[in-house]
């Protein structure tokens, strides 16, 4: 019997883990190294209806415990993602996450309207959080209303479950997921990466050639659970948690906050093994720590300890 | 294919200033054939670099298992790398990207290897493989100083090597170029690792030759998921279409990407 299966809405999953969408491109790079079949679903590439190349170089910069990427969502544009990437990944059995993008409201309808048409996209993943163009993106993210009635837009043609992937950089995180339920969301995935900067100590000037970048990596963990764990107490809809996940261990602490799946991000670029070394040692990890089934953590943080009695019996 | 694999550090040592040659052996080896490609190197165990660091593979050694590396010793990386001690392991992917091909180059047809500082080291494995091959290699090598002169001699057992120093330290004063300029020789493929203007210079030399330049970016996961090094074509030089560094290239025809 599995241990680690979990429905969501769109989403048969074998195991809740799955890496994060602009850190897999579409999956063909990673299955030279592992059969994709062991991930629980891949949240791909954004897409935007055109192609677009993205920011100029540098687009990446560090800081000790993470990263920083302005890459500007380069992507080949919707028909190509259709006609050519979808339908390459239509060999594995795994359920795509289709992460839609664009500068306009069109843009998002657009896209979602297509790319849900896909035999394999099980979801789609809206991402009004990037924080590296500059129209559109995180602007539909920072502000409830504008949030809400994307999200409206976006469901009413969209023919799969939308998850909406919320921003860190707002004040109250709550309000946005709290609008985008109302909204007609069927999940929320959280969170995208955390707006900042690197100077070069001999020029003075930013590192990255668009200045600022998405911070990421195991540095904004505590940022991800701290938001899972409000966010996840006020909504009915469940939540894919993401944000410098490293390890099993991580894993389970995002379950603890609030998640019922996971994303791993950016530690595909320092082990492209990660994600199918964590599948394997969640079940062992889960018997260490006394549960039958991983979806028995989901807010242990919060929840009354006699919700859990039943699973325990 | 692409493995990761714990290298094992047979020797490491400093071979001009801040320049190390760090020898490693394990299995990863037996992937390593063409020249030119790099390997993507976690130097630490610990958050503090995050990513891993691309350095190109200066030579291959089948028989006993190793190869090397050859780097210069610049930021936190890099330091770390420089404190690994012959017995210890390092985490090495790889072996990543597209290398020189040696097949450009014919039996008894002369091959320009042109290299500026850092960009010396993986021209060495081209030069031992086209010369086992039977093409004439002549080797330009380009340094700052005196002090940061390394190689000199592997090259010269290959072949007709010469070295320019910018200071005048060392050998003749001036750029590679213009030595290439000055080539009694006329070559039939040129191979080019070193800094952006110097790349740039070959390019723009319009020599009779087939020209292979091998760029270096920032890179993220070095196996073109991330796109963080992705460069414009020369054909498209504003568009969306787009090469990337760490598995279209890093070494590119002239011509074929903007630089």
């Amino acid at each position: 019997m599995s241990r680690l299966n979990i429905e969501l809405p769109g989403l048969s999953l074998k195991n809740p883990v799955m890496p994060a969408s602009g850190c897999f491109g579409f999956g063909k790079e990673y299955s030279q190294l592992y059969d994709l079949n062991v991930l629980g679903a891949i949240m791909i590439k954004a897409t935007t209806p055109e192609p677009r190349f993205g920011n100029p170089t540098p687009r990446v910069a560090e800081t000790p415990g993470g990263m920083l990427n302005a890459i500007g969502l380069q992507n080949p544009g919707l028909e190509k993602v259709v006609s050519e990437e979808l339908p390459w990944l239509e060999q594995y059995e795994v359920p795509i996450i289709a992460n839609v993008a664009g500068s306009t409201e069109e843009d998002y309808v657009r896209v979602a309207e297509v790319i849900s048409k896909a035999p394999n996209v099980h979801a789609l993943e809206l991402n009004i959080s990037c924080p590296n163009v500059k129209t559109g993106g995180i602007a539909f993210g920072t502000d409830p209303e504008m949030a809400k009635n994307l999200t409206k837009k976006v469901k009413a043609v969209s023919e799969v479950p939308v998850y909406v992937k919320l921003s860190p950089n707002v004040s109250n995180i709550v309000s946005i997921a709290k609008a985008v339920e109302d909204g007609g969301a069927d999940g929320l995935t959280m969170i995208n990466t955390l707006l900042g900067m690197r100077l070069d100590l001999q020029t003075g000037k930013p590192i990255l050639a668009n200045r600022t970048g998405g911070l990421s990596g195991p540095v904004v963990k505590p940022v991800a659970l701290r938001m899972i764990y409000e966010v996840s107490q006020q909504v009915h809809i469940p939540i894919i948690g993401m944000g410098g996940i490293q390890s099993a261990e991580d894993v389970i602490e995002f379950f603890y906050a609030g998640a019922s799946a996971v994303a791993v991000g950016t530690q595909n670029f320092i082990d492209p093994f990660v994600c199918p070394t964590i599948i394997d040692e969640l079940p062992q990890l889960l018997t260490q720590l006394g549960y039958q089934h991983i979806s028995e953590c989901t807010g242990r943080s919060w929840k009354q300890h006699e919700q859990f009695a039943y699973h325990r019996a | 294919m692409i493995i990761n694999d714990q290298c094992t550090v047979v020797s490491q040592q400093q071979i001009a200033e801040s320049i190390f040659e760090l020898v490693l052996s394990g299995k990863i080896v037996e992937e390593m054939n063409e020249p030119g490609r790099f390997v993507h190197i976690k130097v630490t165990e610990g958050l503090d670099p995050m990513l891993r660091r691309p350095i190109s593979i200066a030579a291959i050694n089948k028989r006993s298992n190793e190869f090397t590396i050859i780097y210069r010793k610049q930021g936190r990386g890099t330091s770390l790398l420089a404190n690994k001690k012959s017995g210890e392991t390092v985490d090495i992917l790889g072996p990543l990207g597209n290398g020189f091909s040696v097949a450009e180059a014919n039996i008894g047809e002369t091959a320009v290897l042109v290299g500026g500082g850092i960009g010396v080291p993986p021209l060495y494995e081209l030069a031992k493989q086209l010369v086992a091959k039977g093409v004439k290699v002549i080797s330009i090598l380009g340094f700052q100083s005196q002090s940061a002169v390394f190689y000199e001699e592997k090259f010269a057992s290959l072949g007709e090597t010469y070295v320019t120093t910018v200071d005048g330290t060392y050998g003749k004063k001036g750029f590679v170029t213009d030595i290439l300029g000055g080539l009694v020789v006329q070559p039939d493929v040129i191979y080019s690792c070193g800094p952006t203007p110097m790349l740039k210079a070959i390019e723009k030399g319009q020599y009779a030759a087939k020209v292979f330049l091998s760029l270096e970016e920032r890179m993220g996961c070095g196996i073109g998921a991330c796109f963080a090094c992705v460069c414009h074509t020369k054909d498209d030089p504003t568009g969306h279409t787009y090469k990337k560094v760490c598995t279209d290239g890093p070494v590119f025809e002239a011509g074929e990407v903007a630089i």
